[in-house]
């Protein structure tokens, strides 16, 4: 038994963990009976059926006839700054309204290139925050702070 | 007949009004924006201008403008395919094929102008049918029970992991990840909030927007960075758009034959533009007399594939608008959308909003020509937009998804909720695993529970009323058949070398 194929390997656990994870969750609900379904019957169903589906990825990545997948390495740097940049986007957003917070989203997020450029991320920022404003403050009329709290208050 | 075309006047009355009109504009003029675009599909496009359909007074509009954005991404898709050799969307893949071969030799012009045409002739046939077949289709379906419904739901999500890309298995898994994670929030007959955790916004659930820009939007941009590839564009001239008459000849057939295809694997789950384009692509090679030349500049390698992409883009409203079934990735998000305006999707909303129905039919066929107007003379612009690079374009995409998501609620809980699905989306990239089916189970979940729920009820628990009633029991034998013949190794085989050819 040799592992041939790593991404079917690890997407199978991914679906035996989330398969048994919602049955256990569905626990708290009452499952009922076949006529009479309660909250907990369709999710535990389909956390079986999710689980035994896993199993079988699971089974299929040391199969001969599957080619041979390794997983490649997790691009940390663009993965991290551009959720990084999401976040703070939401957090700064009521406190600091919309164009500081793109400010943030830009800049943050443009580090997840290897080919930032300050210069670059400095006029669309300028760009994009005219833009953001334009199109969703102005133009649709969103219910959203434009400039931080303490400036307006 | 005389209904035909009662209903496309009335049709046409609406999708003509000044607003309509303008927002079919802009809805084709983005498709055709982000087809141009690699890394930015359709998909994530409408997901990111969902929120802003939301203050639309009428719902009408806002599925013009999103239906504008599918269909005009087909175009766009083909244009880039056939001057720079890269596709802005999958179904236009086998455009390059041959399209870009003409290009080198100087007929560029001919090519896109036979793209054009091919994908206008098609619209048009496949507007006229959905016009068509779209009533006697939902005459069928007021006739189904809860158990006709949840088998069809059964049929429509196999066939949409047997006709896609990939490892069924992990497609299935997809699937049913899909539908458990439509589960969360509040079951609508015990008044039970599932998987909520006690965060009060999620018992309303999770907004489908929010997962449609994590998976495809924020996923996907994560996955591209890490490519590093670095774009470059040469362009060839475009030179004389028009065809001549020897051209004229040869397309004639294979646009025909194209839209014939297109439409109808466009009605089947799963179908949709991109298989419709491809298999049309086959069988102008298997039938031409001279298929050694396909791959070398052969114009109908042009005209098939691209009347098969825009009909099935357009057929795949059938299912959708009569079942409320949705077949691809981005009917579900067209079904969030109606939903989004009280309008639950199925066969009562031709006769409920007659409006609605034909007026979006209409603006399909308006739509169809306006692209063929616009495209053409603003290829040149198109071209620019190609140069500007993935750098600055993708924090333009995150702020576009961040303050959509925002507004989905008016509140930044919905931004909160695309990371874990950006985090999931990008996993499956690097787990090859398509997020596609994930959506479809997603959209389907709550109704599929509901469906079943009353069936069982109905029949007391005996869940042989899905065998003893005929309609349904045909369409879980589909299912099972589809199920059965994808696994025979002689057919897993020919299915792998069909999607090979797409990778090359």
């Amino acid at each position: 038994m040799k592992l041939r194929n790593h991404q079917d390997f690890w997407s199978g656990m991914m679906f035996v963990v989330l398969g048994v994870l919602f049955m256990v969750l569905s626990r708290q609900y009452q499952f009922g009976t076949a006529a009479k379904m309660g909250p907990g019957y369709f999710p535990t169903v389909l956390g079986g059926i999710l689980t035994v589906l896993g199993l079988m990825i699971v089974a299929s990545a040391f199969a001969k006839s599957n080619p041979e997948a390794k997983l490649s390495p997790v691009g940390w740097r663009e993965l991290l700054l551009v959720l990084l940049g999401v976040l703070l986007f939401a957090i700064l957003l009521p406190k600091l309204g919309l164009i500081v917070s793109l400010w943030v989203l830009i800049f943050v997020s443009a580090l997840g290139s290897h080919e930032f450029n300050l210069k670059e991320t400095f006029l669309s920022a300028i760009v994009l925050s005219v833009l953001g404003w334009g199109v969703f403050a102005k133009g649709l009329e969103l219910q959203l702070a434009v400039w931080p709290k303490f400036l307006t208050q | 007949m005389d209904g035909l075309i009662t209903n496309l006047s009335l049709g046409f009355s609406v999708a003509a009004t000044a607003t309509n009109l303008f927002y079919c504009f802009i809805g084709v003029l983005f498709g055709t924006l982000v087809g141009v675009l690699p890394g930015i599909g359709p998909l994530a496009t409408i997901a990111m201008l969902l929120p802003i359909t939301y203050k639309m007074t009428d719902p009408t509009t806002a599925l013009i403008l999103l239906a504008g954005i599918y269909y005009g991404a087909q175009y766009g898709g083909s244009t880039t395919a056939i001057l720079v050799k890269l596709p802005g969307e999958t179904s236009s893949v086998v455009t390059t094929l041959d399209g870009y071969q003409m290009a080198r030799v100087g007929r560029a012009g001919p090519a896109l102008a036979t793209a054009a045409i091919a994908s206008f002739f098609a619209g048009t046939v496949s507007t006229l049918a959905i016009a068509a077949f779209a009533p006697p289709l939902a005459e069928v379906a007021f006739k189904f029970g809860p158990a006709e419904y949840f088998s069809l739901m059964v049929l429509g999500l196999i066939a949409a992991v047997v006709l896609a890309q990939g490892s069924i298995v992990k497609a299935l898994a997809m699937v049913v990840l899909g539908l458990l994670l439509g589960m969360i929030g509040t079951d609508v007959n015990s008044g039970v909030a599932r998987f909520s955790f006690e965060i009060p916004e999620l018992t309303d659930g999770i907004e489908f927007a929010a997962v449609a820009m994590g998976m495809f939007g924020f996923g996907e941009i994560i996955a591209n960075l890490e490519q590093r590839d670095n774009r470059q564009v040469f362009t060839s001239k475009v030179g004389s758009l028009m065809p001549s008459k020897e051209d004229f000849r040869r397309i004639v057939a294979p646009i025909v034959r194209g839209t014939v295809l297109g439409g109808a694997l466009g009605i089947l789950p799963g179908g949709g533009s991109v298989l419709s384009a491809f298999s049309a692509y086959a069988i102008e090679k298997k039938i031409s007399k001279t298929p050694e030349k396909f791959g070398t500049g052969m114009i109908e390698g042009v005209a098939a594939p691209e009347a098969a992409n825009n009909a099935g883009a357009q057929t795949s409203f059938i299912p959708m608008l009569t079942l409320g079934i949705p077949t691809n990735a981005v009917m579900a998000l067209m079904v969030a959308g109606m939903m989004i305006h009280n309008i639950q999707p199925g066969p009562q909303v031709m006769t409920a909003n007659p409006k609605l129905f034909w007026g979006l039919i209409a603006s399909m066929w308006i739509g169809n020509l306006m692209l063929l107007v616009l495209n053409l003379p603003l290829v040149g612009l198109w071209i620019k937009l190609l140069t500007i690079p993935y750098r600055i374009l993708y924090p333009a995409i995150l702020m576009f998804c961040c303050i959509g998501a925002y507004s989905l609620n008016n509140s930044v809980f919905d931004i909160y909720m695309t990371i874990p699905f950006a985090i999931l989306g990008y996993v499956c990239v690097k787990l090859n695993c398509e997020p596609a089916p994930l959506l479809l189970g997603f959209v389907l979940g709550k109704l599929m529970e509901e469906y079943l729920r009353r069936a069982m009820t109905i029949s007391r628990g005996d869940p042989m009323v899905f065998v003893t009633r005929p309609l349904s029991a045909t369409m879980l034998a589909i299912a099972a058949v589809l199920l059965i013949i994808v696994f025979l190794p002689s057919v897993a085989k020919k299915r792998e070398e069909a999607f090979a050819e797409e990778e090359k």
